[in-house]
């Protein structure tokens, strides 16, 4: 196959490696942070019957960052999940890449489109 | 319990319902929420949170093998995705104003439907136009896949207004009930749209990440996601799913699947008398 080409084909086989490496990222950085989580925390009572809302540093991508620096357990969960969170989102920005690459105005518009609801939910995120 | 303990539980019972997940095909997300609610106790809003991030991991590990066999077709998965994420943020947003009760009834009877459905496939195709729709060609959605003797087999897309509107409402449920509603997804593609079964199945699971995805993060900013009880549910329903693809083969798969229906329609009913007894 040629490498300078952008054909579907191409396209599908960076697609998938590009999702199965954002899954097993985020895997890795979760049992990370659950293994310090539960050495730090693991002995303490469970109680999670009663919705509370996450605390203000586990609800935002800059407040989770802010947590991973100072190696938090938790933190660096939400940190993996946010790498999930953000697999898919990969997908649809390479998408756009290659149907660019491949002049199709149509499916840039569609995906951009798609591109944009989903920075939308993770940026803003308060409707 | 201590929260080892209940990280292991949890963990354990994740595994379980991804590997039935797989292996029934009918995805383990739909029975995460009713068993973190029922059984350990917790709030349906962390459930819901848990569920979404899981379903998010499997359909994208799933997805990584399907694409690369060139089974989903990319463009009708992007397309739909518009519909899909419109409809995950209206459920997300939904989620958040409806009480936990109402929610829990819509839940059960997604369950119950699910169940039903998964033994009575529907037969009703109400579009039977054998001609190629305009808009699905204008949108460049025909395709064609891997068939049985290595010869790509080539489809047409059919119906393309009503499978968009169709994947809307699959993904307001989504990001109402944090579920990967691939079975909704499925009808919409497969017997609406009229795209073969083997595209359908595929192409809806490249799609439910990105749907989950849109609610998702809607979810974090408002505090549903537990790291707690997201981590174990997350890192099991993954490996219980990898592991049930490996399976696959081998198993009696319409067995499980009528057990694993049985176990949905059990768990619907027990949602829906739950939140009517506002234990929910």
């Amino acid at each position: 196959m040629n490498r300078k080409t952008w054909d579907d084909k191409r396209l599908q086989l960076l697609i998938a490696n590009l999702l199965r490496a954002g899954v097993l990222l985020a895997a890795g950085i979760v049992l990370a942070g659950g293994l310090v989580f539960l050495a730090r925390h693991g002995s303490e009572p469970f109680d999670r019957r009663a919705f509370q809302g996450e605390p203000p540093d586990l609800r935002s991508v800059g407040g989770v960052l802010r947590g991973v620096a100072a190696l938090h357990g938790r933190d660096i969960i939400q940190f993996g999940l946010l790498v999930l969170m953000a697999t898919p989102i990969a997908r649809v920005a390479l998408a756009v890449f290659g149907f660019l690459r491949q002049g199709d105005r149509l499916y840039v518009g569609i995906t951009l489109l798609v591109l944009g609801l989903l920075a939308y939910s993770l940026g803003v995120g308060r409707l | 319990m201590s929260v080892v303990e209940l990280t292991v539980l949890l963990g354990a019972a994740s595994l379980v319902a991804g590997f039935l997940g797989a292996l029934t095909g009918l995805g383990g997300g739909v029975v995460i929420v009713p068993l973190l609610t029922l059984a350990f106790g917790v709030d349906i809003r962390y459930a819901i949170g848990a569920s979404l991030v899981s379903v998010i991991a499997t359909s994208s590990g799933a997805a990584a093998a399907y694409v690369k066999e060139g089974f989903s077709n990319i463009r009708i998965g992007m397309f739909l995705e518009v519909a899909t994420s419109t409809g995950a943020l209206l459920g997300a947003f939904l989620a958040g104003v409806l009480s936990t009760h109402v929610i829990g009834i819509i839940f059960g009877a997604v369950l119950l439907y699910s169940a039903f459905q998964s033994l009575h496939p529907p037969v009703a195709a109400p579009c039977d136009d054998k001609q190629r729709d305009r808009l699905a060609t204008l949108l460049k959605l025909h395709g064609s896949f891997p068939g049985e003797c290595g010869k790509q087999r080539e489809y047409c897309v059919q119906c393309v207004p009503m499978g968009f509107g169709l994947m809307f409402g699959a993904g307001a449920l989504s990001g109402l009930l944090g579920i990967g509603s691939g079975a909704l997804k499925v009808i919409a593609l497969d017997r609406i749209m009229r795209i073969p079964f083997k595209v359908s199945t595929t192409t809806s699971n490249f799609m439910i990440g990105v749907t989950a995805a849109a609610s998702a993060g809607i979810y974090l900013n408002r505090g549903y996601i537990d790291p707690a009880v997201a981590m174990p549910v997350m890192l099991g329903v993954s490996l219980g799913a990898l592991l049930g693809s490996r399976f696959l083969v081998v198993t009696h798969a319409r067995l499980l699947r009528f057990v694993f229906a049985g176990v949905i329609l059990f768990l619907g009913a027990e949602v829906i008398y739950s939140s009517i007894m506002g234990r929910l």
